[in-house]
């Protein structure tokens, strides 16, 4: 047993429970603490070098506070009872409301949901099995051809223990286990410089790498920059787009993943407010959020703010059936808690967010949507995007993409931003296959914070999608 | 040098004491604090307001580097963080250039990052003025909403040791107040944000703040989506800021030393329209990030990387002006005490036209005002040069601004776009970013459309 899988507390409950007390004896409502101990290595190459290997120790207590529509905070990295007291009291003094007395609180057993299954704890790995990982990939992306001129590769693990409580009575525990390689590979020719990238990450340990290849991931990212350096530049205007299975997930994610998060939606600030019940896609899309998704990289055991994860329909064959919720937009509405509160680190506020966001199967066969489409784009990979969820304009980039001629796939394209609008685009689907895959890990921006979300597909259609080339 | 920062080039100094015959050793620590307010329907949504500390401990023996941190001062965690960086060393590979900075000689110029005022302000009166900037914007226009408005501020203390006689410290705090709007058409809203920076409260103009956030987000109401053509493109300042902040990555010495440059060889060549002149410079005070010494230590200074549209200049840490035979231009980047210095540019400026805006527009027939723009992650590639944003602005005809569009992109190549500018506003805006915003006014980018 390494010392990953330890069960004693990160802090005793009988402190817990004070703690929480004097987060409400300025009269709130709610006073939570979230406890975090999170260890990291991280080692990066480039250049044929191991550069730096990087150990990371982050740990501390956020507290909050919530007294009617007021949210107090304050996070500590002293986890002495003296420690988080005085954040308490900090967190309870910005939300005063007046009124209190002496208030008690009394947490039971410690709630624990695990979802994955730890096999081998990276802590217990020797760091020069981390490091000889990269020089495998190293060693892979530079043997597919002499134009391959640069390799950067990087591995990340982590160990988070989180621990929340709250005046409700919530204990909740988990301990999340990320493992992650990406390489990064630049190719030249004629035409300049051309770049690939892939990764690879799960919520598992170093099993990772015992079911993954390295070398056919260097290799993959390293085809990628070969085959764009004889790309020739992505077209201007709106045409049928077809995206490849696990490589365009991104695209849900913001055309209306980030429009379901209910407090996007409160605020009135997401085109998807007041449609639940509608028709908001094409009937073929049946539309997932899952935090229980063994292994996947959006996957945790509980949410940030103790509630275990789980599986949501947002939408079922184009109806909205559901948003997403945290615990302060589900008391404001009357909703329950959907296992979507999350936060970066202790640091931070939780708000809602996505966990792993997919489109289930179709019916098609994906070599018959390509066949099916007389002049568009075929997407291979997807870079990052971004969305304005009050407008429902969204970008996502492509980063590796080829025409598609009398419904074969022909000639790479240069790199270029798609856009579209998120209602619009969801309508505009109108085919759907049969081969779901998840894609790559990501880390999802907002408001400041990143979580390490997940997303999937099925290689899928969209009738029109405007494509930001510089080709006529 | 106050007695907070005192304390922290001790133990930075007490640490590097520890360094081994051989080693050389840095001490990076930090200690900070910060307040949220953020203000909704007249009500305070969260306060926050919290500290936070750490340490980040580089160690290079024989060539190899090792690097840890930690999220606390805890003398435990200290010692560990130690012997984990120093552990790190092994896996390492040997790299002749490794090394920490050493002193220069060059000299800091002194610069104001400590406001008294600001330090004291009262928390009553940080909630009330998040209140007023929220009232002022929804005063400013009747169609436009309130999303958040909010008021942050921080403070922080830093320092720095080493083996190789850099010791600094120092201490700064600053303010900003925001405010996102929303204004609805139809189904759709279109979003609108203002801020104001200062170094204390009092120097905000919340009137600007609520003016711009209630402008951004009505201007483009009843968007259509344009047809895709050839268009000259001006990009408004806060849009230029983003653009010329890109090409740190293309200025960036570490990048040139590993073959990522796409202006490789081009040193003393044209790479831009002889119109642009770019300089990065920290030591104006004017400029958001201005700051005296770099992430290694050494003096901050102003280096002139494009000139009359001749690439003068790489930016280099020591690591990477050793390996391109060069001295440090005290370009390193630090972000925060978790990680260890990399290399670009601190404060970046162009050099201002003669017109206004207004004048750079009446000379345009056919072309696009650019208000906006994102994707800038996902569609910029630096390394080859290929760009693709999505954007939201005003058509321009016949020198006047008409209909606004939305949900289009503009693209081009960096190489092109730099060589294509055709003119600079004269209308420089300290925006709180890395680089300075001015209207640019750039040819021959396609938009794309319907």
């Amino acid at each position: 047993m390494t010392k990953s899988q330890t069960t004693e507390p990160l802090v005793a409950t009988d402190v817990l429970e004070r703690v929480l007390a004097k987060g409400r004896s300025t009269g709130a409502e709610f006073a939570e603490i979230y406890i975090e101990d999170k260890r990291s290595t991280s080692a990066g190459l480039d250049d044929g070098k191991v550069e730096q290997v990087t150990s990371g120790r982050d740990r501390g207590a956020g507290i909050r506070v919530v007294s009617g529509e007021t949210t107090g905070f304050a996070h500590t990295s002293d986890l002495s009872e003296r420690g988080l007291l005085a954040a308490s009291e900090a967190a309870a003094m910005a939300a005063k409301q007046g009124g209190g007395g002496v208030i008690k609180v009394q947490l039971g057993a410690t709630l624990r949901h695990p979802v994955n299954n730890i096999k081998i704890s990276p802590d217990g790995v020797e760091k020069s099995r981390k490091v000889e990982l990269l020089k495998r990939a190293d060693a892979a992306a530079r043997s597919v051809n002499s134009a391959i001129v640069q390799v950067s590769a990087g591995y990340g693990d982590s160990l988070r223990r989180i621990l929340v409580a709250n005046s409700n009575g919530v204990l909740s525990a988990d301990d999340q286990v990320r493992t992650l390689l990406r390489v990064s590979v630049v190719a030249t020719g004629d035409g300049g410089m051309q770049t690939g990238y892939d990764s690879l990450g799960h919520t598992i340990g170093f099993e990772l790498f015992d079911e993954n290849d390295v070398e056919e991931l260097a290799i993959r990212a390293a085809k990628q920059a070969v085959t764009k350096l004889s790309a020739r530049p992505a077209p201007s205007g709106a045409m049928p787009v077809v995206i490849k299975r696990g490589s365009g997930g991104v695209l849900f994610h913001e055309a209306c993943g980030h429009g379901l998060e209910a407090d996007l939606v409160g605020k009135s600030a997401s085109v998807y407010r007041g449609k639940m019940g509608e028709l908001v896609a094409s009937p073929l899309v049946t539309l997932i959020d899952d935090g229980t998704m063994t292994a996947e990289w959006g996957a945790i055991g509980i949410d940030d703010e103790g509630h275990p994860s789980q599986r949501n329909t947002l939408i079922q064959d184009g109806v909205l059936t559901d948003y997403m919720w945290d615990y302060l937009r589900a008391r404001k509405e009357g909703r329950v808690q959907s296992g979507n509160g999350r936060r970066q680190s202790y640091q931070h506020l939780p708000m809602v967010r996505m966990t792993n966001t997919f489109v289930i199967n179709g019916k098609e066969d994906p070599d018959d949507i390509v066949r099916d489409t007389k002049h568009g784009v075929y997407i291979a990979k997807l870079g990052g995007g971004q969305v304005d969820t009050a407008s429902g304009d969204f970008v996502f980039g492509m980063t590796e993409a080829y025409l598609i001629e009398n419904g074969e796939i022909t000639e790479p394209l240069r790199e270029s931003n798609l856009i579209g609008n998120g209602p619009e685009v969801l309508k505009d689907i109108d085919l759907l296959g049969n081969d779901f895959a998840m894609g790559n890990p990501g880390m999802c921006g907002k408001d400041g914070q990143g979580v390490p979300v997940g997303d999937g597909q099925p290689t899928l259609r969209v009738r029109s999608l405007t494509i930001g080339g510089t080709a006529a | 040098m106050s007695d907070g920062v005192q304390e922290l080039q001790k133990l930075a100094d007490s640490i590097v004491g520890k360094a081994k015959s051989g080693e050389q050793v840095e001490a990076y620590i930090s200690r900070g604090g910060e307040t949220s307010v953020r203000v909704y329907e007249g009500e305070v949504e969260h306060f926050v307001s919290a500290q936070s500390e750490g340490i980040g401990i580089r160690v290079i023996k024989d060539g190899r580097t090792g690097f840890a941190y930690a999220g606390t001062l805890d003398d435990d965690a200290i010692t560990e963080v130690l012997a984990e960086a120093r552990d790190n060393v092994q896996f390492g590979t040997v790299d002749e250039w490794a090394g920490l900075a050493e002193p220069d000689g060059v000299a800091q110029i002194p610069q104001k990052f400590w406001d008294e005022e600001l330090a004291s302000y009262p928390t009553d009166k940080k909630i009330s003025i998040t209140k007023e900037l929220e009232k002022l914007t929804l005063a400013a226009d009747a169609r436009v909403r309130a999303e958040e408005a909010n008021y942050e501020d921080g403070w922080g203390e830093t320092a720095v040791s080493t083996t190789t006689g850099i010791r600094e410290s120092g201490r700064g705090n600053s303010c900003y107040v925001s405010v996102s709007t929303l204004a609805d058409d139809g189904d759709e809203s279109l979003t609108g944000f203002g801020f104001s920076v200062g170094d204390s409260p009092k120097e905000f103009d919340l009137n600007k703040a609520a003016r711009e956030a209630a402008d951004r987000a009505t201007r483009l109401l009843g968007a259509t989506k344009p047809a895709s053509k050839l268009v000259t493109i001006v990009l408004d300042p806060y849009v230029t800021s983003q653009f010329v902040s890109i090409l740190s990555s293309v200025l960036n010495g570490e990048s040139l030393a590993k073959g990522r440059s796409l202006f490789a060889d081009r040193l003393n060549q044209q790479v831009a329209d002889a119109r642009f002149t770019l300089v990065d410079d920290p030591t104006n005070p004017l400029a958001y990030t201005a700051t005296d010494i770099d992430g290694e230590g050494l003096a901050a200074r102003r280096n002139i990387l494009i000139e009359n549209g001749v690439l003068k200049k790489f930016v280099h840490s020591s690591y990477s002006a050793r390996r391109m035979n060069t001295k440090s231009t005290g370009n390193a980047s630090r972000g925060g005490f978790a990680g260890s210095p990399g290399v670009s540019c601190l404060a970046m400026q162009v050099q201002p036209g003669t017109k206004t805006q207004a004048e750079l527009i009446s000379g345009i027939d056919d072309g696009v005002l650019i208000q906006d723009v994102s994707g800038m992650h996902s569609g910029v590639n630096t390394i080859s040069g290929d760009f693709s944003t999505g954007a939201s602005g005003i058509v321009i005809t016949n020198g006047t601004l008409g209909a606004p569009i939305r949900e289009f992109t503009i693209a081009s190549t960096l190489q092109k776009m730099l060589l294509n500018i055709v003119d600079l506003g004269n209308d420089v805006d300290w925006l709180p970013m890395r680089a300075v915003g001015l209207s640019l006014v750039i040819s021959d980018v396609m938009m794309s459309g319907a």
